[in-house]
């Protein structure tokens, strides 16, 4: 996995609730095997019409936001169903960092495994990143990871809060698996105790 | 009881970091384990336990001319978890066994969930086998290969929630009103961190099946997962079911069950309570499963919520719905009905939604079908001749699948068209783009589909003999 250290990048905001991971990656785009391709099919259904065409109101679609890498969102971001292709379309779309004042628990888990880094910050640190990317076009995050900071080039200068585990999983770009395994023992032991128990 | 279940399978704790968590149980199906499999081959790695790894195919397949999946994705899908069942060796319930099913209804059935197993599968609903009193929650792709090489999960401590439903259930009060009620009331993130132990007499009192029901529904809380303590209608349930102890070893385990149930006097890290006396029919409006109400009210007027939030949230489920504010939930009409999926696809729904069918004809306006939750619950219906129940009234009679809980197959809603559903999520597109979905209980989804709008099934004139 692709550690995450520092970012800057552009803002984009997705200004709803509960979005769900349905809107994110709709189920007709899950059948494909592999993990990759899915940006393409990111918040299809706002973004394109029946007919296809793209839908100019969603700001996904709006010419300042191409190229964002930070995504700002209102409260149960990613709420839903346990589909990874949700962060993997967010991720393959070019997004390496969501912020929003709550996430849904399988979702918020399954960014750390892809390596995307999801930010909770208070409901009006929120509103006011929404305000500040509306009014500046072009406007751009810090993303320190290493220090837990958020700032722009405006003087905004945020902290926010991550489990130090997770934080260093990120920093790290470790591998999950490995590191259970490094317990092999504790397993095999739990399993003959297991096995001994009947069950 | 969590502490208790969750204590049983810790592996490693170390301080400030997630627990490692054996985990006794993990369910596969096609749509979320193939990049899974890959990356097990990529890595060289096996499965350590192919003896506690079940697979079915269940999202994709059609539920009719099953085996003929035009769909060449969702083909290939099917076909891809075949090989890798095979390959690393994991029982496959395909579509040629009769035990093949929506994953949550499949699991029970075969007797695979027991009161204290860690349980995990790639898919949100895994709360389901909550209702046994196991510890079961959903897990994405990277964590089911994470389970598949290593059978542990690394698992933060969610805290506990008791969630005490307080009174007795009404006539007419189904499983599926007390969890829509439950959401409605607190919202679809009040259970985000932690796992909810639904308690009461309300709750005592509900039919295994109908404890399904309600775990289920947990994740539309946002609960991690949802726990019902286990007691003789879950032993009862269990007893003679294929992976089932037998003999004398079940009743040790029952001895070893019993021994779970939550302490007298135990503290959870929240509470909350909810009124089931009052309680009517639920029915959902907007775009989330907690934009619900009683069949005796009528669409919010979103001018009238109290945060802007809320307004914005609700003006544009409704804009969405195609519903104006105000209008009386039993003036909505439908043109689809959708009885099924792993929240109320079981045989006691189907008995349910037929007794309300029968002898009555699908309104004329309304396509209704009626998809069982699994080869078994199919075949028990046809013993009880609920199939003919069905088909008299008018509604399709479907081979077992999701089907129109997430549309990954060729059960569809047209934009526009509006869909009485017992499926658990009303999400934007869920059923189709542009489709409308409300969340109803197996009965009232029936009585929908008779009236072509919705109706309060407490009033319902059942027939006891069908009329030709
Ligand atoms: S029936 Fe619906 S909710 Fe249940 S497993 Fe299938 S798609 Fe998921």
């Amino acid at each position: 996995m692709q550690p995450f250290v520092k970012m800057t990048g552009l803002v984009a905001p997705v200004d709803r609730v509960n979005v769900d991971t349905d809107a994110i990656i709709p189920k007709q785009f899950l059948k494909r095997i592999e993990r990759s391709g899915f940006g393409q099919f990111l918040f299809f259904e706002w973004r394109w019409d029946e007919k296809g065409n793209e839908i100019p109101e969603f700001s996904l679609n709006q010419p300042r936001y191409q190229g964002a890498s930070v995504l700002i969102s209102r409260a149960n971001f990613g709420c839903g169903s346990s589909r990874e292709h949700a962060p993997w379309a967010i991720l393959d779309y070019g997004f390496r960092c969501v912020i929003a004042p709550s996430f849904a628990d399988i979702f918020y888990n399954n960014c750390f495994k892809n390596g995307i880094l999801p930010i909770k910050l208070s409901e009006e640190q929120v509103e006011d990143l929404f305000q500040r990317t509306a009014a500046n076009p072009g406007y751009e995050l810090t993303v320190d990871l290493e220090n837990k900071v958020i700032t722009d080039g405006l003087g905004l200068n945020l902290s926010f809060d991550l489990d130090e585990h997770r934080r260093q999983f990120l920093l790290q770009g470790l591998d999950d698996i490995g590191l259970t395994l490094k317990h092999e023992d504790a397993i095999a032991a739990y399993e003959a105790k297991r096995a001994a128990a009947g069950i | 009881m969590f502490e208790k279940i969750w204590n049983n399978h810790v592996i490693v704790a170390e301080e400030g970091k997630p627990s490692i968590l054996y985990i006794d149980l993990h369910l596969v199906h096609e749509v979320t384990s193939p990049q899974a499999f890959e990356g097990l081959r990529m890595s060289g790695r096996k499965v350590r336990r192919p003896d506690l790894t079940f697979a079915t195919m269940d999202h994709n397949v059609p539920t009719k001319d099953r085996f003929n999946i035009t769909d060449p994705i969702s083909k290939q899908q099917v076909d891809t978890l075949t090989r890798n069942a095979q390959e690393f060796g994991v029982k496959l319930y395909d579509l040629n066994t009769i035990d093949q099913g929506v994953v949550h209804v499949m699991g029970p059935e075969l007797g695979l969930t027991h009161p204290g197993k860690t349980i995990v599968c790639g898919d949100s609903h895994t709360s389901t086998h909550g209702a046994f009193g196991a510890l079961a929650f959903g897990i994405g792709t990277s964590e089911v290969e994470h389970v598949l090489a290593t059978q542990c999960l690394q698992q933060a401590k969610p805290k506990t929630m008791e969630v005490r439903f307080v009174g007795k259930r009404r006539p007419g009060i189904t499983a599926k009103d007390l969890i829509l009620g439950l959401i409605a009331q607190y919202g679809t993130d009040f259970g985000t961190g932690f796992v909810m132990e639904y308690t009461g007499e309300a709750i005592r009192s509900l039919s295994m099946e109908e404890r399904m029901t309600v775990c289920n529904m947990s994740i539309e809380a946002g609960a991690r997962a949802g726990l019902i303590a286990p007691d003789e209608t879950t032993y009862n349930y269990l007893r003679g079911r294929e992976y089932a102890p037998q003999g004398a070893d079940f009743d040790r385990a029952v001895e070893r069950w019993s021994a779970l149930r939550t302490d007298e006097g135990a503290v959870y890290d929240k509470v909350v309570e909810f009124d089931v006396e009052s309680l009517v029919p639920q029915v959902t409006w907007g775009t989330s499963p907690g934009m619900g109400t009683g069949i005796t009210s009528s669409v919010p007027v979103p001018e009238q919520l109290p945060t802007e939030n809320e307004r914005k949230a609700a003006a544009a489920a409704l804009d969405y719905m195609g519903l104006k504010p105000g209008t009386p939930m039993t003036e909505i009409p439908i043109d689809y009905v959708f009885i099924g999926s792993c929240t109320n696809g079981r045989i006691e729904d189907l008995r349910a939604a037929a007794s309300v069918a029968k002898g009555y004809k699908v309104s004329p306006n309304v396509t209704a079908i009626v998809v069982p939750g699994s080869g078994r619950v199919k075949l028990q219906a046809e013993k009880e001749g609920l199939d003919k129940i069905f088909v008299e009234a008018g509604f399709e009679w479907r081979d077992a699948g999701c089907s129109m809980c997430l549309a990954m197959n060729p059960d569809v809603l047209q934009p526009g068209q509006r869909c009485a559903s017992t499926s658990n999520r009303n999400f934007e597109g869920r059923q189709g783009r542009g489709g409308r979905t409300h969340l109803v209980s197996p009965e009232m989804a029936a009585a929908a589909a008779i009236a072509g709008r919705f109706v309060d099934v407490r009033h319902w004139e059942f027939k006891s003999e069908v009329t030709a």
